[in-house]
């Protein structure tokens, strides 16, 4: 193990160690904690310049309340959600088969299909945005929750396609080679015996795209405007205009936006980090 | 070949249909069928329309006009163009700082103390934010009146400095902000990468007295190379994107000096300034092409690697 493991060492440096890790902790969350310290303070602190000191009274629910109840932040998380879920069942389903299909059958242009995919996942959004956008505009889909969902859709295919097809080429081939001298045909062999094996990655990918959906701004801002679609990212921007150096209610609104993926993240934890670091590891 | 002098016990039934004897050879194609055309819809084509968009005057709405190349030579003398240019450029280089400082901290977090899994977690914890709320925190942290930074600085005697209202400042102060996040998700990956690291190459390197720093570069980084490989193409696509962070903090100001060319495309195609799709587009295809020659280059590294197996 490197660094030299911290039972090996000397006792003041364990120490040292020990007591370092809270502090380098704190300094590194201080942005949230200090949002999150912000969202329980009343109005009254901001104008008496009270903005870092110990908050003159607890009032936590009163500004989650406001959050909640009177403004559009409902209607802007279900947005949200209607957005994400989708998109995640959507891509797995995709991904799975075109994962399959580039990782098990070995064909002539199957290493170009995957580099296309690879490199349309490279591609820097923004040179898709004016066609993306006048073809939604042309399916009548602008300024709709649908036509949100199937651009993402697309466009993460090809992340979830090189995921899923390394996944698979590290299964063992003898499977499938079992089942087809079983005779088995060749969507049975994908339905019972490849998709239950990979399990772990959709589960890694789903709790990705769920992160990456929620938190995307770009394309809601593109494709989207007003309550009626608009998701929790770009929605805040328009709740923090309403409520202008209404710090505590801003405060209050970040951190109802951000905790689905942060939740998501802690319960799934595992399957999160191994899709990301997937590949760190040979 | 042992299969071969085996009787085919299913031809003699002669009765194989076309689907069965080409099965193999018809089935990826129809379990690729819906991704791709996914795929080409969205994503590939837009890219070949954004090139023949980029030769038009268009507002996106009227009659296109075909104009040549006259978007590009406006851009060539456009200053606006120069500075995201030269803002891209800045993001690039200073943004791939988080992969040192992404290693820094998975080296301190490599131990096992008690509690030290959740520790990890927290720490990567700025990665799973919105960048949005990312932006909207940073804005207060650089605040003039009462942001931390300039309080901070008061304790040293330094004057307040508006991070963001400063043509100076400014692209600093967001990439500072967008390397937050991505720190974390470089050192979620050593993290990985330090685990699967060689113990014995380790313990023949103590023996060897190799120890600190000379441990570290001679022995450690070049086997967490698949790690640092992922954290640069990460690096460089996220430095390459960036927008999120400069539409909320500071909307390209002050006097455009914080755009980049992603977001600058944004603003002409888009925003009050008229909706200027062909230049817009002109824009994208430059950030295309830079970015292109890291997707080559990544394409070709990936390649080599399959070759390599």
């Amino acid at each position: 193990m490197f660094p030299t493991p911290i039972a090996k060492t000397s006792r003041s440096w364990q120490l040292t160690y020990q007591s370092l890790l809270p502090v380098a902790l704190i300094l590194w969350l201080l942005p949230l904690i200090s949002i999150a310290v912000f969202s329980i303070k009343p109005d009254a602190d901001f104008t008496s310049g009270n903005y870092w000191g110990w908050p003159s009274s607890f009032e936590g629910i009163t500004n989650y309340s406001k959050v909640f109840f009177e403004s559009d932040m409902p209607r802007y998380l279900l947005n949200s959600v209607f957005i994400t879920v989708p998109t995640v069942l959507g891509c797995i389903a995709l991904s799975a088969m075109t994962g399959f299909a580039l990782g098990i059958y070995r064909f002539r242009s199957n290493l170009w299909i995957f580099f296309m995919f690879v490199a349309g996942n490279f591609v820097p959004f923004q040179i898709l945005m004016v066609p993306v956008r006048d073809l939604t505009l042309n399916l009548g889909l602008y300024n709709t929750k649908t036509g949100l969902v199937l651009f993402h859709i697309a466009f993460q295919t090809g992340f979830c396609t090189l995921f899923m097809r390394n996944f698979i080429r590290a299964l063992p081939f003898e499977l499938i080679e079992a089942a087809r001298v079983e005779g088995v045909s060749e969507w049975r062999i994908f339905w019972f015996v490849v998709l239950p094996l990979m399990k772990p990655a959709l589960a890694a990918l789903a709790v990705l795209i769920f992160t990456f959906i929620w938190n995307d701004y770009f394309w809601a801002v593109v494709l989207t405007q007003g309550v009626e679609s608009q998701p929790v990212t770009a929605g805040i921007t328009s709740f923090n205009a309403q409520y202008r150096a209404a710090y505590h209610l801003m405060s209050a609104g970040s951190i109802v936006a951000a905790l689905p993926p942060v939740a998501m993240f802690f319960l799934m934890q595992k399957h999160f980090i191994a899709g990301l670091t997937l590949g760190a590891v040979k | 070949m042992t299969q071969a002098t085996l009787p085919d016990t299913h031809a003699d039934r002669g009765k194989r249909s076309f689907w069965r004897r080409n099965q193999i050879a018809i089935s990826p194609w129809l379990f690729l069928a819906p991704g791709v055309i996914f795929f080409l819809i969205y994503v590939i084509f837009p890219v070949f329309q954004s090139f023949q968009i980029s030769t038009l005057r268009w507002d996106g709405l009227g009659d296109p006009e075909y104009i040549g190349l006259e978007n590009y030579r406006e851009l060539w003398d456009d200053p606006a163009f120069y500075v995201s240019l030269k803002n891209n450029v800045l993001w690039l280089l200073l943004y791939l700082l988080a992969i040192p400082a992404g290693l820094f901290i998975a080296l301190f977090l490599n131990q096992t103390v008690t509690g030290i899994r959740l520790y990890k977690s927290l720490f990567f914890f700025p990665f799973v934010i919105s960048q949005v709320v990312v932006g909207l925190v940073f804005t207060w942290f650089y605040d003039p009146t009462f942001g931390l930074l300039n309080v901070m600085l008061g304790w040293f005697g330094l004057g307040p400095i508006n991070v963001l209202g400063d043509p100076t400042y400014v692209t600093y102060g967001i990439i500072a902000a967008g390397l937050w996040p991505q720190t974390a998700y470089c050192m979620i990956l050593y993290l990985t990468g330090l685990n699967g690291v060689n113990p014995e190459q380790i313990e023949a390197g103590r023996l060897d007295n190799a120890r600190g720093w000379r441990m570290l570069w001679h022995i450690i980084i070049p086997q967490l190379k698949p790690a640092t490989f992922i954290a640069f193409v990460v690096t460089i696509i996220g430095a390459l994107r960036s927008f999120d962070l400069i539409s909320v903090m500071t909307n390209g100001g002050p006097f455009g000096e914080s755009r980049v060319l992603s977001f600058y495309m944004f603003e002409v195609a888009l925003s009050e300034y008229g909706f200027r799709m062909g230049y817009g587009a002109a824009i994208a295809v430059v950030l295309f092409l830079i970015m292109l020659i890291f997707i080559a280059y990544f394409l070709w590294s990936m390649y080599r690697e399959t070759r390599g197996r």
